[in-house]
């Protein structure tokens, strides 16, 4: 990319595409993920569907301009429904040689990629593994390379304002999406006014970043820049009306685990131990102190789940959160939770393992640990999470299953739904059913152990209540008499009422139903969590070219729907795509006998959608 | 919650339940277990606003003979229990029970916690030296050289001391008795009660089965006298038959140092007086081992400080002081914007 031509183009010249993906990508200080949230509010205010990822790094001050310092923000944003955080960039920022070499593979070919040249120093090159600059070889040929000192002319707009060099470089971000906001015909002015609230204090500051926004607006627009580039225009997309915000899965777990304890008439009791990504939930609830939300910092994840369960004891709604190493801590007392019966809500957002793994990254592996991963026979419901505002129902069905069954319920979310971001319409709370908790108060016949003759499940006292005094604890306790007991075929007799306690679930829940397609036919492509959106697209895309495919897409980990056995048995192939090595498919094969086979990876992002598309043509076409 | 009192006045047979007490006969829990229901007798105590909570081991069997509420969890983890407990209701009166490997082993890291919060519980460390459930391993407070069924050639790493490690992570309410003292241990159980904070006390418990005798150099009556030393708030720190000896402070090498009255010009005047709220002293009673030194029983220390619980409602109730929440607007939180 060679010379700019300065020549006017108006606004009737805009391309009009149905999507576009932007990532943008710069060293964690150069303000990335608020450029990228700043771009997502101004699309959904704009009406467009969209679907955004923040990729952050795992160190918390990496060394500036090096590789693994690099955060990113991608958006994917359109005039239709956007499923994903799409596939391939269209167009990629990338603020310097770091967040060019680590993000660059991901640029369609032909696509955007602007650099700010300013950034490109010996320096930084060296640092990012470059031994020489990439925009001066014909290394970036395959793309539409566009090199602008964003760093010169951002300090340059902003001069005026007296600020030094590295002051007035921290603007460079607004620089930048300036100039994006330009090339898709977006209006500044929302992240105008969020910048004078939030910078109220520091109106230079505010003044500042405004300046180099519509600096970056300017240069677009006074045609200093290339013209083959384009500028584009993306409609308003169909959507449902009503009121929206942007919310992310910690948001919606953490609104929805508020919303089911007020549905059920409990205060909440949330105890925690801070681990990446779930201490999101525990920051998100300790803001609502003004619910009568208790949060509790515990030491260790043993103790968040004991304190949770001593909560629940007590009679309030006890919930602890974790990832994966720290839910394997929290098992022994999970299998005390499922031993007295008590309610109580895990939420694991899982992450790649095993131990440490990639703490940052998405997975979808702790399945096993949820549904099996306990010592002895200790069945318990678990439900997941498929899009970041699906927590929030999620969360309210974990509460109404653990209080109705008086059982623990794990739900898996994952470190995609925890970070990722989507428009939600806002829901009216009192078109929520009520599932009021009754505690028990009357002494007649009482005792702990005694069963609700459809549920199974046992009475739930609070401390506190008259002539209701009794003792409850991991001994096996008696059917007859809820005391302690050793008599082993009393022993076999809990063990078999546990289970058909939490398999009963099955007939409280919804039949699976077939997200698209119908039941019958060539494939179904099964998934469970955060797979939904690329899964989604991938049926839809192939259905559009005429492929035989649906997609299953199951909430009820387990117990697992009534009807699905039956339905699985339609398809003539059924496969289970998961980020994971199989399995929901070792699941389901093991309870129907299905020769389902699976569509399986791990390597810490999310299915493409042509990854998807591929494995369904290599079926249907073999 | 309901402020009926009981009708009669309860007596310690009405804090028994019916349940088949199964420790071994002549253990010491036995009379631990007496002295709590007379305590608890004595001091009114609501039966269906009492709770106890306990991990695992023989001491841990506590709640199953307490007709309060009462949850029996897992190993090492009561103190965390009874902190879900206690936050999620501050109104009931929260006990915990443990052996030595239960709180100080296992579950040492929730002890330490639990201390250092001052959660308002009573914490009653129930300590035998000794793995009693699993048949007599040695445990983190047994002596070294203490022969086991895992240490058959004698333990060899140091023990812990209760007191010592709660007054280390800044307990507010740190005490001792004996199961065999029914005078004493009833009275400390009060005083632990009456704190507002976490009440620690280390009981020293005799297992007759696995440590038959671990305490018996200043348990037995012929030594009692001379190897124990009752302390009491405000009074001069005097032990011995007829009182005849007491603890001096040692100003220069800030140690206690035992002495007989009468011997080398020391008269009454001479005796340190006991101020439980001072750390220093009470963590030098607490060092305190015989031959040499009494063991130093009754309550070794107590501060008033804020509780946890309590800290933590009044953070609730301040963000709550214009107004319960409103849910829609929480919804609503942040940028919003209308789909026509
Ligand atoms: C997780 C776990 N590990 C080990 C045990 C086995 N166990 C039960 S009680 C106990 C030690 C009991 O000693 P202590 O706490 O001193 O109580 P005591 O029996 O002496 O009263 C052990 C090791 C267990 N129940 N759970
Ligand atoms: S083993 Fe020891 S501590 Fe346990 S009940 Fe028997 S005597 Fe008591
Ligand atoms: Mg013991």
């Amino acid at each position: 990319m060679s010379e700019v031509a300065a020549i006017d183009r108006p606004d009737e010249n805009r391309q009009e595409i149905e999507s576009a993906v932007v990532r943008f990508a710069g060293d964690s200080g150069d303000g990335m993920q608020l450029t990228g949230s700043h771009f997502t509010m101004t699309a959904a205010i704009e009406g467009n569907d969209l679907s955004t990822f923040p990729d952050f790094p795992a160190e918390i001050r990496a060394p500036a301009g090096t590789t693994f310092g690099v955060s990113a923000f991608q958006i994917n944003f359109g005039a239709r429904k956007i499923m994903t955080s799409g596939d391939q960039l269209d167009v990629l920022v990338a603020m310097n040689p770091a967040a060019l070499i680590t993000n660059l593979a991901d640029v369609k070919p032909g696509g955007i990629v602007i650099a700010d040249s300013g950034a490109f120093t010996d320096r930084n090159l060296t640092k990012a593994g470059y031994t020489e600059s990439p925009l001066e070889n014909d290394s970036l040929d395959g793309y539409r390379l566009v090199k602008i000192d964003m760093s010169r002319l951002t300090v340059e707009a902003v001069k005026e304002f007296g600020l030094s060099n590295k002051e007035g470089l921290r603007s460079k971000n607004m620089w930048a999406l300036g100039l994006i906001y330009w090339m898709y015909g977006r209006k500044r002015q929302a992240s105008i006014d969020w910048l004078k609230t939030k910078f109220a204090k520091m109106p230079e500051i505010a003044d500042a970043n405004i300046a180099a926004l519509n600096a970056g607006h300017a240069f677009g627009e006074t045609a200093e820049m290339p013209a083959e580039l384009g500028t584009f225009e993306v409609e308003r997309a169909q959507i449902e009306p009503g009121v929206y915000r942007t919310i992310t899965g910690a948001e919606s777990v953490s609104l929805g685990l508020l919303a089911g304890s007020q549905l059920a008439g409990l205060n909440i009791s949330f105890c925690s131990y801070p681990i990446t990504p779930a201490s999101a939930l525990l920051h998100q609830l300790a803001r609502m102190k003004n619910f009568g939300v208790v949060t509790f910092q515990a030491e260790d994840e043993i103790a968040a789940a004991t304190a949770a369960l001593g909560a629940s004891y007590a009679g309030s709604l006890g919930v602890t959160s974790s990832s994966g190493p720290g839910i394997a801590l929290k098992m022994e007392a999970i299998g005390l939770a499922i031993g007295t019966e008590l309610p109580m809500v895990i939420v694991n957002s899982q992450r790649a393992g095993p131990s440490t793994g990639l703490p940052t990254k998405t997975e979808q592996s702790d399945l096993y640990q949820a549904v099996f991963g306990r010592n002895a026979d200790a069945p318990m419901p678990v439900i997941s999470v498929s899009t970041p505002s699906d927590g929030y129902d999620v969360a309210i069905e974990a509460i109404r299953i653990a209080t109705k069954y008086m059982t623990p319920v794990m739900v898996l979310t994952d470190g995609y739904i925890t970070n990722a971001s989507e428009p939600w319409l806002i829901p009216d709370p009192s078109t929520y059913e009520r599932f009021d908790v009754e505690f028990r108060t009357d002494p007649e016949n009482f005792h702990p152990f005694l069963r609700d003759e459809k549920t199974l499940a046992r009475p739930w006292v609070k401390p506190g209540t008259p002539e209701l005094m009794h003792r409850i604890g991991g001994i096996e306790r008696s059917y007859d008499t809820g005391h302690i007991s050793y008599d082993p075929d009393n022993h076999q007799k809990m063990t078999d009422v546990r289970a058909a306690k939490i398999n009963g679930i099955a007939d409280d829940i919804p039949e699976q139903e077939v997200e698209i397609g119908a039941a019958g036919g060539k494939l179904a492509v099964v998934g469970w969590g955060s797979t939904y959106g690329p899964i989604n697209r991938a049926v839809t895309n192939m259905r559009d070219d005429g492929y035989d495919v649906s997609q299953i897409h199951l909430r009820y980990i387990w117990p697992l729907p009534r009807n699905l056995e039956e339905l699985l048995k339609t398809y003539d192939q059924v496969l289970v795509a998961e980020m994971n090595t199989g399995q929901l498919r070792t699941l389901l094969r093991s309870e129907y006998l299905v020769p389902a086979e699976g569509l399986n990876k791990v390597n810490g992002k999310p299915f493409l959608i042509g990854e998807l598309e591929d494995a369904i043509r290599a079926r249907l076409e073999k | 919650m309901n402020v009926q009192s009981p009708p009669e006045k309860l007596t310690a047979r009405d804090f028994a339940t019916d349940q088949e007490v199964r420790w071994c006969p002549g253990c010491g829990d036995y009379a631990i277990l007496k002295a709590v229901q007379n305590t608890l007798a004595q001091l009114e105590a609501d039966p269906k606003s009492t709770v106890f909570v306990s991990g695992i081991g023989c001491a841990a069997r506590f709640p199953y003979y307490m007709e309060t509420y009462g949850f029996h969890t897992i190993h090492g983890r009561s103190p965390a229990v009874a902190t879900g407990v206690k936050l999620s209701n501050p109104e009931l009166d929260v006990w915990v029970v443990g052996g030595d490997g239960d709180m100080l082993s296992i579950g040492g890291n929730h002890t330490m916690h639990a201390i250092r919060r001052n959660i308002d519980l009573q914490i009653l460390l129930f300590n035998n030296q000794i793995y009693g459930l699993t048949k007599g391993q040695y445990s983190p407070t047994s002596k070294i050289g203490t022969r086991s069924p895992s240490t058959p050639m004698g333990s060899i790493d140091n023990p812990v001391s209760a007191a010592q490690f709660a007054l280390g992570v800044g307990g507010t309410f740190i005490a001792r008795s004996s199961d065999i003292l029914q005078k004493h241990l009833p009275e400390v159980l009060k005083r632990a009660h009456g704190h507002r904070g976490t009440s620690f006390v280390e009981i020293f418990q005799n297992c007759i089965v696995y440590n038959d005798g671990a305490f018996k150099h200043f348990t037995e009556k012929s030594v009692q006298d001379e190897m124990q030393i009752h302390v009491e708030h405000g009074q001069p720190l005097l032990f011995g038959k007829d009182k005849s000896k007491g603890l001096v402070l040692n100003t220069s090498e800030m140690r206690l140092e035992a002495v007989t009255l009468g011997e080398n010009g020391i008269t009454e005047a001479d005796i340190a007086v006991h101020d439980e709220t001072n750390r220093s002293l009470a963590t030098m009673l607490a060092q305190m081992d015989p031959p040499t030194m009494p063991v130093a029983l009754g309550v070794l220390y107590c501060e008033s400080a804020p509780t946890y619980d309590a800290s933590v409602h009044a953070q609730i109730e301040h963000a709550r002081k214009d107004g319960e929440g409103d849910f829609t607007k929480l919804l609503h939180g942040g940028q919003t914007w209308t789909v026509e």
